[in-house]
């Protein structure tokens, strides 16, 4: 063996070792940043299974048909009974006023926006539909609980204007800007060969909107109206200070009522930790979550779909 | 005949486009609204005393300076907790992930993870880390279920920031022998870093206004000094609007509006800044 070739091995030892080395520096940074990711997946599966363990077991006390279709809920009184009728059907009024609100008035404007407006009007509205998102919900509640309720009251003539319907109202403007922003971008989705085709037909533009544009886009206003459902089924603060709290099965969305989610934040407070009312509560919660992820999961895949619709 | 059939078209057309009009009305004049009413109705109580003094007589009278340091103690632990994480995972799954089900099963638990609602959050916080790692309720405990929140928000922005930059920065990094770690390190983080802030500042902005999961979690309503330690109790705006609000009785009205102003400040500005960052960066990049 010569020098130079015993030089040139060394030489080359020494690469493989550093590369190897460098290959164990990357590996341990690709498994971090795998487990990261990983991550969502535990926090999401974290919440699944705390609501199962600490929910679940209220029905070995209320079997599940008694808890879902129970209209008692009497969390201190001896014995406890635990019905949610009442929190469920205030939480559909309320939905139900939100989307009847909301729908037309959040596609009009999507369409207003895709379809009709200058680039100016459009630049000026954007920022201000930011805005609404961007109001918390607890002050969504102080204007329904100091302005809406008093104006519902004296309108409707009712004894009480904290009630389902102003929360209804509340929440169709918290739901308003999701519905928008979707609907909208499923409208600028459309390709623009359909309407220039309608127009060679003769269609006039409010035409061409109603038969082409809205048609074409239905699945992704679909999810904007699904993801803005989903807002208002899990809202909190706003159905919890405007709502009024009744504990009663409510027969029209001018009573006070109680939805899931202000079911929860109310009594959790006094629920002590493994008790009855606390399980109760995370049960609520459970069914609530429910709710949401099916909303949200269909939402994403008519998205998906709507996508892949005019991908060229 | 012909001619009153376009002109019924025509007609038919202006009345829909006002129905469009007032729509787009409906959508855009309440939130002008409600920050007017705001800003009018609470700007005259707002002076240096209400800013820099504790509470006194149940919130009646006295400041609100406990509560706007609490919101920003969570504020800035929803960025330390949710931001790391957030463009770890954002690397992860824009540079490392292969096309497989694990990481379409973890896009999909992202986006479910944004759906699902506040109070089931604060569920979430109560069970895990008020009373199963026993932090109490208290404000660490509060400001980690805020950022187990705001995790959405920022692996989505992290990530939509990082697959925006050009492949060929990735190529011609490789191609002069960097590895992937460095030409991430080096090359990507700093082409992607204003759209990963921009996103957490605004899951910031969002988490000043939560309410729902921190009055599950077990803030305070009244408390004469700050938090000397993340296991202490605190106060928070958002929750302290819904309390003076909502539970206090003969409470002064323009006390109300003006913890609603302060709040607002806090959440739009953030809201803003991230407007900023963003258009900033684009101008720079485009312009």
């Amino acid at each position: 063996m010569t020098k130079q070739s015993a030089s040139a091995a060394a030489a080359e030892g020494l690469e493989k070792n550093l590369r190897r080395r460098w290959r164990f520096g990357e590996r341990i940074i690709e498994g971090w940043v795998f487990l990261t990711g990983l991550l969502a997946i535990a926090v999401l599966l974290g919440i699944v299974v705390l609501l199962l363990k600490e929910g679940v077991p209220i029905f070995f006390h209320t079997p599940p048909w008694e808890f879902f279709f129970g209209t008692k809920w009497y969390p201190v009184s001896e014995p406890p009974t635990f019905g949610i009728m009442p929190f469920f059907v205030s939480t559909l009024m309320v939905t139900l006023v939100a989307t009847a609100i909301a729908v037309p008035v959040g596609v009009g404007c999507a369409a207003y926006l895709a379809e009709v407006a200058t680039p100016r009007v459009r630049e000026t509205a954007k920022p201000l539909i930011e805005l609404l998102a961007g109001i918390p919900s607890v002050v969504m509640g102080l204007i329904g609980l100091m302005l809406l309720s008093p104006l519902v009251q004296s309108i409707f003539n009712l004894p009480t204007g904290l009630c389902g319907l102003t929360a209804g109202i509340m929440l169709s403007l918290m739901s308003l800007p999701i519905i928008v922003s979707v609907s909208e971008d499923a409208l600028r989705a459309v390709p623009d060969e359909f309407r220039q085709a309608a127009y060679a037909l003769g269609a006039t533009r409010w035409e061409v909107i109603k038969y082409v544009s809205i048609p074409a886009a239905l699945s992704g206003v679909a999810a904007a109206i699904m993801l803005g459902v989903g807002r208002a089924i899990g809202e909190t603060m706003t159905v919890l200070m405007v709502a009024g709290g009744a504990l009663a099965v409510p027969h029209s969305p001018t009573e006070p009522m109680t939805p899931m989610t202000a079911a929860i934040a109310s009594g959790i407070g006094n629920a002590v930790k493994g008790g009855l009312q606390y399980q109760a509560l995370f049960a609520i919660g459970l069914i609530l979550f429910i709710m949401t992820l099916a909303v949200n999961l269909i939402a994403d895949k008519v998205l998906e779909r709507q996508k892949q619709k005019f991908a060229r | 005949m012909r001619t009153r059939a376009i002109v019924s078209r025509q007609l038919s057309q202006r009345v829909a486009f006002g129905l469009l009009v007032l729509a787009t009305i409906i959508v855009v004049v309440p939130a002008l609204l409600i920050i007017l009413k705001i800003v009018i109705s609470g700007a005259g109580t707002i002076g240096w005393e209400f800013l820099t003094q504790p509470p006194s007589q149940a919130g009646k009278a006295g400041g609100i300076f406990p509560a706007i340091v609490g919101t920003f103690y969570l504020m800035l632990g929803t960025f330390v907790f949710s931001l790391p994480i957030g463009v770890m995972a954002g690397i992860y799954l824009a540079e490392y992930a292969p096309r497989n089900w694990l990481t379409r099963a973890i896009n999909m638990a992202i986006i479910n993870l944004a759906g699902v609602p506040s109070i089931v959050y604060g569920l979430f916080g109560l069970g895990v880390f008020v009373l199963a790692l026993n932090l109490g309720m208290s404000l660490l405990a509060a400001t980690l279920t805020l950022a187990c929140q705001a995790l959405a928000m920022t692996i989505t922005t992290s990530r939509e920031a990082i697959l925006a930059v050009p492949r060929e920065y990735r190529e011609g990094s490789l191609a002069i022998g960097a590895t992937k770690w460095q030409t991430v390190r080096h090359l990507i983080l700093p082409q992607a870093r204003p759209g990963i802030i921009t996103g957490a500042v605004l899951a910031m902005s969002r988490a000043a206004g939560e309410t729902a999961p921190i009055l599950v979690v077990g803030a305070a309503f009244l408390m004469r000094g700050l938090p000397q330690s993340p296991s202490d109790q605190f106060m928070a705006l958002a929750y302290h609007l819904y309390t003076v609000a909502a539970h206090v009785p003969g409470m002064p009205k323009d006390t109300i509006w003006a913890v609603a102003l302060v709040l607002l400040v806090v959440v739009l500005s953030f809201n803003v800044l991230a407007t900023i960052i963003r258009l900033r960066t684009r101008q720079r990049r485009y312009g």
